[in-house]
Order: structure tokens, then C-alpha cells, then sequence
């Protein structure tokens, strides 16, 4: 005999939560962190090209576990080989290296590999950058064809789940059934007594719409503003079909012509050749005319573009602008500030339309698509 | 079910005989079979009672993902504690929980005698989880995210601690200065030997007249004394006892994360050497029981899994476990050198492992019994960043081993003291970077300072060096600023 006691034993641990409990608290707060850093994870380039891919990666920064501690690129570290190393020999390299170039600003002392990345859908992003977006100004007297769904509880049934027993008809029946048997009062609650509420999903009928998206894709249209143009629209189009069933979006895209492209095309082809921003608005005009009454329709424009018009060109698109007002909910306007000063730009020139249904933003850097998302949906309470 | 367990019961009975004849001396053991969820849990919060916090949760979801994954996977778990717990997975097969056993023992003999552990506390588990209740109190009573925000800010500071602080200091001597008093003021004498430790020193306490000794006329400088009189390096102490505008709640949040960092510095400090003792122990061991063909092989898989090491990094197991059986070799068959030299007679492999378990720690064992051999052997190296490569830059054995050891310095946290806690006159604290040729992650120092500032409630300032020069790094609340020195 050893000397030593020893117990072995197997306990039942299906009560032992803290760690899902903690794990649980450490997702909310990723979540939180996602929420603030909406501006900066909108237009994460690993998003806009997921290509339908379903969970996607966000830095998650404020999550760190700061403390003070070494530079770990300044550091000597100890490794292993196989009895073959050398002096000399790379034993990996910093993907970094090759990214740094393109980013502006901001290189330095950021790590840049270390931070947390949380696994997060696509739709759940979405969900949280749609939470207070709405279509502005929808005018319900319109044809009903746009539709949402809403859970309306409805039913008192004998049946349901216990998450669902409503309280009050519960314990009314409890009474009720002891004052019948001639002891009134509240005593225990037998199954008979429990009631459940039960919901009924109805399709809320919104007015239908039709939302135009606009883009320019001139020559003056670099990569940068290209990717910033179909950042906004990539949220926008799904913040339409999440949110209303029925609403129809068409693309047009433009530079010195104007024409209806479909949506794949919309955000996969680039162009070149000069600018006129009137072609957009004529050939809107035109489809709006021929194809969606504004008497039955609500009409939403929004249009992207540098800014770079032909100035001559300016003027008109002013005039086609106050136009649109006539028979649109609303009209955006994005230009997104280039790396070029231009002394004229057609924001310059909208300046002058004064219509609260006229909405223009600037985009200066990738965080400018969600306060633009914001800007240009902000529900009308 | 029950089959498994007499089967286990079995397996420890004879592993704990086998441990007892090598004269592996540990505590009465509790073991204790569990799914992988609670077993990660308990990885990921170094005990199965510490209390709630987040970044539990995220190294637990950590953790489990790559269990999940199947890419690493922890067998067993150990507390230093008397009776010593041990966990072992469910689902384990018996030559799995063998090796694990066998390990176990390793762990729990070196945890009772390895003289870093001499101060742990071996009653940790209860009053872990006394704190964690106490912790989940506060919560009631202040709100949850205010509990968790100030954990958040102490967390950030815990590495900061003393963890020789049961080593007697000095004793404290107050630093009087005999400027502007050139001894005509009698009563300053009588304070100066007030002060001198004495048997006799109570009988000056009968002076009734002390507050009034130096009634202005003796000019003695007041304000000598420094606060702190000597650099503290235990931060966390620092704050508990200084910082002016905590709540009680707050200093006992501090003095629980405190203790619990003490209580697991011994294990940080000693990784490679507990580590390789648990391995060089289930190896000894495994041998001397029977296993069949088909466990031997399993055996073996697990073992190599076990001791794999990578490019990037050095596996405690496998270091450890080979500097200790050098250890043997060479004191139970020295070299002529060795034997003329050292006067070392040969056949006290065994006794000296013993020897070397209970008294050193990683740092100290690398550098007395890493060898210029073994170097080689292992082919150790150190590497570091050139331009956007990782490149090889040393192999020579002694440049290694200075490296392996300072990298070990002070469980691999930088070592900062508080240098002055009334900084400016104004109460502001001032802490000082031992620079030693590393520089801080300045990103990551001034995302903790807030947390600093949170305890403190004033002004914070870091000592440290960049670039080879002395810097200044302050932070007033608000905003952050640099300066040269």
C-alpha cells in the first residue's frame, strides 16, 4: 500500500455554467465593440467582397487585454530546428509587410496583426447596421404593394410554451376555478389553469417603392471611389430586401451615357471616358415617367459620383435635380471627396437647391458609409 | 461506467505505488473525472472556483474552439493545492489516463517541493471561491459593469506584484537628514534616536512633548522623505494601500487579484522545469508498467504529441524534460573534467534531479544546466524581426542561453516600479521602465494607462526608453503626452 490516499470520482457537471456564462458575457461585449465600430467595419473590404460567404471576420480592437508589456517585434525570441538551422534562415514572414504600402496613415506602432477578431454573419452585422434605418417620408396612400412582416400575439390558448404563459389570465383562472369549488381565493395552480399567449405573424402592407441606385463610373472614378460608391449601395440594396419585401431597386450607371445595367453588373464593371451626371438624372426621369407612377409609387434616387462633372453640365443637373423633387420622396446625393481639389463640384452647384427631400453627404474615408447609410435612411418618427 | 472507474482506481493505485518507490513525495490525491467544457473551463480560469470575469470567457472560447477543431487538446489539469486536485478528461482511454496520472504526480510532487511553492497557499480553492462570492456580492450591491470595468482596470496592472515579498526587507529607516540642524535643538536628537531600533525604543513614546519637538526655530528639511522610500516594484500593493479615492470594495478587488497573482507567479516562473519533471516522471513510470502492444503504441503517439516542438517557440515539456535528463546523466556518469573539476563522483544522477526540483526555478535552471551540448542537440536558436522577415540571428549556445534566460526575466513582464507617488507635489504617480533592452509596445501602454488612471485618480506617468533615449510617457486623464528626458 502507498501511503498516499486517493479518491477518484465523477460528478455531474451539467450544472457548471460559468464558463458559457462568461463566454457569453465576452460575445455580448463583442457585440457592444462591433456596435461602436460600425463606421469602420461597414466598408471592411472583407465584407463587400465576402461574395455570400456567411461569417466573416471583424477586428475587434477595444477586446484587447491591454497591460504593459514588450515590443514583440523588438524582441529576440528562442526557437527549435531539426538540427539543420542556420544563421540566417526565415522562419516566416510578416504578412503585413506587403499591405502596409496601401493603407494611409496609421502605420507605426500599431501591431496590426494581434488584435481580436470575432466571427460574427453577415446578417447579424446587418441587423445592427439596419436597426434604425428606415425608407424616409414613405407616404402610405400609395399602391400597397411593399410588405413587412410583424409578430402580433393575438390567441389565448390551453397550450403553448412556457415562455408564453401569460400570467394575469392564469391566475384569473386559478380563482376563478377556486371560487366555483366554493373556497375563494388563491391557492396552488393546476395545469388546467395555465393559459399561453400565441402569435399570429401578419404581413404588415407598407406602400410600395422603388429606389434608384446611381453611379457614376467615369474615368475620374478611381478604385478608392468606385469601392466607396458600392460599399453604400452593397448596404443599401440589402438593407431594402432585409427590411421590405417588395421594393424594386434598379441600377444606372453612368459617365458621359447614362443606362440601366443589372445589379451583378452594377457592382463588378468599371468604366472610363468622361463625366456628365445630367445623363443619370434624364434617363431616372425618363424610367420613372414610363414605368412607376409617382402617384402610385414612393421613389427614392440616390446618386454617387466624385464630383467631377463637366461644368457646363452643372447647371442642368441642378435643373433636373429640382425636377426629380417633383415626383421623389427623396434624393441623395454622395460625392466622395477624391484626392484632387476641384474648385467646382456639383455639391458646390447643389448648394443652391434648398428641399429638406434633397439629402447630400461627403465621403471623405471608408468610415463615411455608415454615417451616409444613416444620413440618407434616418427613420421619420 | 462504473467498469471505467474501478478500471482507473486501479491504474492510480498502481502508478501512485510506482511514483512512491522513484520517492516521488506528494500531497493525498483527489482526482476527478470530467467532460472537456469543465475541463477548459477550469484551463481557462487557472481554477475551477476563481470568479466571473469576460476574458475568462474569451479564453475559454478560445480553448474550446480549437478543441472543437480538434487542433490541441489538454489531457489533464492540476491544482496546487493539498489534497492536490486532478482532472481528467472523460473520454480519455486507461493509457491515456495512465500517462496522465503518471504526469500528475510529477506536478504534485513538484508543487509541494520546489521552493517557489513554499508560500502558496494551499487552501487556494476555498478561498478563491470565498472571493468570487464576494466579487458576485459587489455586483449586487454596485452594478455589474462597474465591478467589471474595475476588474477590466486591475487585471490590466496584475503581473505588477512582488512576488519575493516574503523575503524579509531591509528594515525601513527613515531618512532624516541632519541638514540645517547642527545640533543645537536637543529635542531633534531625542526624535533621531527615537527612531534608531532599539529594545528600549517604546520607553521614548513616554515623551510627552513629541509633537512639538522642532517647533520651526530647527529647520529640519521635512520633505526629504520620499514616498516611496525605495522603488516599489509591487504595484497592486502600491495602489491598495495608496490610491486615495477607493472604495473598500475596490481595495479588496485589488488585494484578491493580488493574491490570486501570487499564488500562480510560482507556476509561471517554473513552467519548463514542472513541465519537464511531470514528463520526465510519466516516462520513468509508463515504462515500469505493463502495457500491451496496442497501448504501447498509443502511448507513444501521445507522448511524441506531448513533446513535438515548433520553429517559433520552445515546448516546455520537451526542454525541460531533456535538461533534466542530462542533469542525470551527467552526475551518474561525469567526464573526466567534471569528476576532476567539480570532485563529482558519479551515480548521484537521481539525487541531484531532487536536488535541482526543489531548489531552482526556470531562469536559474536554464542557466546552470543548459549545456553547450544539449544547445546543439536541440539546435536552439534565437530569431528575430528583419524588415517583414523573421530571420534566424543566433546560434552560438551561450548567446542562446543568455537569451532563453532573459526572456524568462521576471516571468517575461517587463519589470516597472513605482518611482514616486506624490510626483510633482500633486499626488501624481510615477512609475519607472527597468529598461533592459527592450522596448514597451507603446500602443499597448497607452491603452493601459487609462486603467491606471482609474486606480490612481490622478496623473500617471511611465519612465521607459524608445530609440535609446529616456522617455516620458504621461497621462492626465484625458490626454496622453511624450517627452524626452
Amino acid at each position: 500500500m502507498s501511503g498516499t490516499k486517493y479518491t477518484v470520482s465523477r460528478d455531474d457537471w451539467t450544472l457548471h455554467r460559468k464558463g458559457e456564462i462568461d463566454r457569453q458575457r465576452h460575445r455580448e461585449k463583442v457585440r457592444e465593440a462591433i456596435k461602436k465600430n460600425l463606421a469602420d467595419i461597414v466598408s471592411e473590404e472583407s465584407i463587400i467582397m465576402s461574395d455570400g460567404q456567411n461569417i466573416i471576420k471583424v477586428p475587434v480592437r477595444s477586446l484587447d487585454e491591454y497591460h504593459f508589456r514588450f515590443n514583440f517585434k523588438k524582441q529576440k525570441h528562442a526557437g527549435q530546428g531539426n538540427g539543420k538551422s542556420k544563421v540566417g534562415d526565415v522562419l516566416g514572414s510578416d504578412p503585413q509587410g506587403a499591405k502596409q504600402g496601401k493603407e494611409k496613415g496609421g502605420a507605426g506602432e500599431e501591431p496590426g496583426n494581434d488584435y481580436y477578431e470575432a466571427d460574427i454573419t453577415i446578417d447579424e452585422l446587418a441587423e445592427m447596421i439596419f436597426e434604425d434605418l428606415g425608407l424616409p417620408n414613405l407616404d402610405p396612400k400609395k399602391k400597397p404593394e411593399l410588405s413587412s412582416d410583424s409578430v402580433e400575439f393575438k390567441d389565448i390558448r390551453k397550450k403553448g410554451i412556457s415562455s408564453n404563459i401569460d400570467r394575469k389570465r392564469t391566475l384569473y383562472e386559478a380563482l376563478k376555478r377556486n371560487a366555483l369549488s366554493g373556497k375563494p381565493g388563491l391557492r396552488s395552480i393546476t395545469q388546467e389553469d395555465l393559459r399561453y399567449k400565441t402569435w399570429d405573424m401578419t404581413v404588415k402592407y407598407e406602400s410600395s417603392a422603388v429606389v434608384l441606385a446611381m453611379m457614376d463610373t467615369s474615368g475620374s472614378m478611381g478604385p478608392f471611389e468606385k469601392y466607396i460608391a458600392r460599399s453604400f449601395f452593397f448596404w443599401m440594396v440589402r438593407f431594402l430586401r432585409t427590411k421590405y419585401q417588395n421594393v424594386q431597386i434598379l441600377f444606372l450607371a453612368h459617365h458621359a451615357l447614362a443606362h440601366e445595367t443589372s445589379e451583378e453588373e452594377f457592382f463588378t464593371k468599371g468604366n472610363s471616358g468622361g463625366t456628365k451626371c445630367s445623363s443619370v438624372y434624364e434617363l431616372a426621369l425618363k424610367v420613372i415617367q414610363e414605368r412607376y407612377s409617382p402617384a402610385d409609387y414612393n421613389i427614392y434616387a440616390f446618386h454617387f459620383s466624385d464630383g467631377d462633372n463637366l461644368s457646363s453640365d452643372n447647371e442642368k443637373c441642378v435643373r433636373l435635380v429640382q425636377e426629380m423633387l417633383k415626383v421623389c420622396n427623396m434624393v441623395g446625393y454622395g460625392e466622395i471627396e477624391g484626392p484632387y481639389y476641384y474648385t467646382s463640384t456639383l455639391r458646390t452647384a447643389f448648394n443652391k437647391i434648398n428641399n429638406p427631400e434633397f439629402v447630400t453627404v461627403s465621403i471623405r474615408d471608408k468610415s463615411g458609409v455608415y454615417p451616409a447609410l444613416k444620413k440618407f435612411f434616418k427613420q421619420s418618427s | 461506467m462504473a467498469d471505467d472507474l474501478i478500471l482507473v482506481e486501479e491504474a492510480i493505485e498502481k502508478i501512485i505505488s510506482k511514483a512512491k518507490e522513484f520517492k516521488l513525495d506528494f500531497y493525498d490525491m483527489y482526482f476527478e473525472i470530467c467532460p472537456a467544457d469543465i475541463i477548459y473551463t477550469f484551463g481557462a480560469y487557472g481554477m475551477p472556483t476563481r470568479f466571473s470575469h469576460w476574458t475568462f470567457g474569451k479564453a475559454y472560447h478560445k480553448m474550446k474552439t480549437q478543441y472543437d477543431y480538434n487542433l490541441s487538446r489538454i489531457y489533464e489539469m492540476v491544482i496546487n493545492s493539498d489534497p492536490c486536485y486532478a482532472f481528467l478528461l472523460e473520454g480519455n482511454s486507461l493509457v491515456q489516463n495512465k500517462m496522465v496520472i503518471a504526469h500528475v504526480l510529477g506536478h504534485c510532487d513538484f508543487f509541494k517541493n520546489n521552493a517557489r511553492f513554499k508560500h502558496t497557499s494551499r487552501y487556494m480553492v476555498e478561498s478563491m471561491s470565498s472571493s468570487a462570492e464576494r466579487i458576485r456580492s459587489y455586483e449586487f450591491k454596485y452594478g455589474r459593469d462597474q465591478v467589471e470595468s474595475f476588474l477590466d482596470s486591475v487585471i490590466s496592472l496584475q503581473e505588477h506584484i512582488d512576488p519575493n515579498h516574503y523575503i524579509k526587507k531591509e528594515k525601513k529607516q527613515v531618512k532624516t537628514q541632519k541638514k540645517n540642524c547642527s545640533g543645537g535643538c536637543g529635542k531633534c536628537v531625542i526624535k533621531e534616536m527615537q527612531q534608531k531600533d532599539s529594545p528600549y525604543d517604546d520607553l521614548w513614546s513616554l515623551e510627552k512633548n513629541d509633537n512639538e519637538s522642532c517647533s520651526g526655530k530647527c529647520k529640519r528639511e521635512q520633505n526629504v522623505k520620499k514616498f516611496p522610500e525605495k522603488p516599489e516594484k509591487d504595484m497592486l500593493l502600491f495602489l491598495l494601500h495608496n490610491a486615495k479615492e477607493l472604495d473598500d470594495w475596490q481595495r479588496d478587488i485589488i488585494s484578491i487579484i493580488r493574491d490570486e497573482m501570487l499564488y500562480f507567479w510560482p507556476q509561471m516562473e517554473t513552467k519548463i522545469m514542472n513541465e519537464g519533471w511531470a514528463s520526465y516522471w510519466h516516462t520513468r513510470i509508463m515504462r515500469e508498467i505493463d502495457l500491451d502492444e496496442a497501448e504501447a503504441i498509443e502511448y507513444a503517439k501521445m507522448n511524441a504529441g506531448v513533446l513535438a516542438h515548433s520553429r517559433v517557440s520552445l515546448n516546455p515539456y520537451y526542454l525541460g524534460l531533456k535538461i533534466f535528463e542530462d542533469i542525470e546523466k551527467r552526475w551518474d556518469s561525469p567526464g573526466e573534467e567534471e569528476k576532476e573539476k567539480y570532485g563529482r563522483p558519479g551515480g548521484q544522477g537521481k539525487q541531484k534531479i531532487f536536488e535541482v526540483r526543489a531548489t531552482e526555478n526556470d531562469q536559474s535552471f536554464l542557466r546552470n544546466y543548459l549545456t553547450k551540448e544539449l544547445v546543439e542537440e536541440l539546435d536552439l536558436y534565437l530569431f528575430r524581426r528583419i524588415g517583414y522577415d523573421w530571420k534566424i540571428t543566433d546560434k552560438n549556445w551561450e548567446d542562446v542561453r543568455d537569451g532563453l534566460v532573459n526572456n524568462l526575466t521576471n516571468c517575461s513582464f517587463p519589470y516597472i516600479v513605482v518611482e514616486d507617488g506624490d510626483y510633482n507635489k500633486q499626488g501624481e504617480l510615477y512609475l519607472k521602465h527597468c529598461y533592459e533592452g527592450v522596448e514597451l509596445d507603446v500602443y499597448y501602454m497607452e491603452k493601459t494607462f487609462p486603467h491606471l488612471f482609474r486606480i490612481w485618480g490622478r496623473p500617471v506617468h511611465l519612465e521607459t526608453v524608445l530609440d535609446n533615449k529616456a522617455v516620458l510617457h504621461s497621462y492626465n486623464g484625458d490626454k496622453h503626452s511624450r517627452k524626452y528626458m
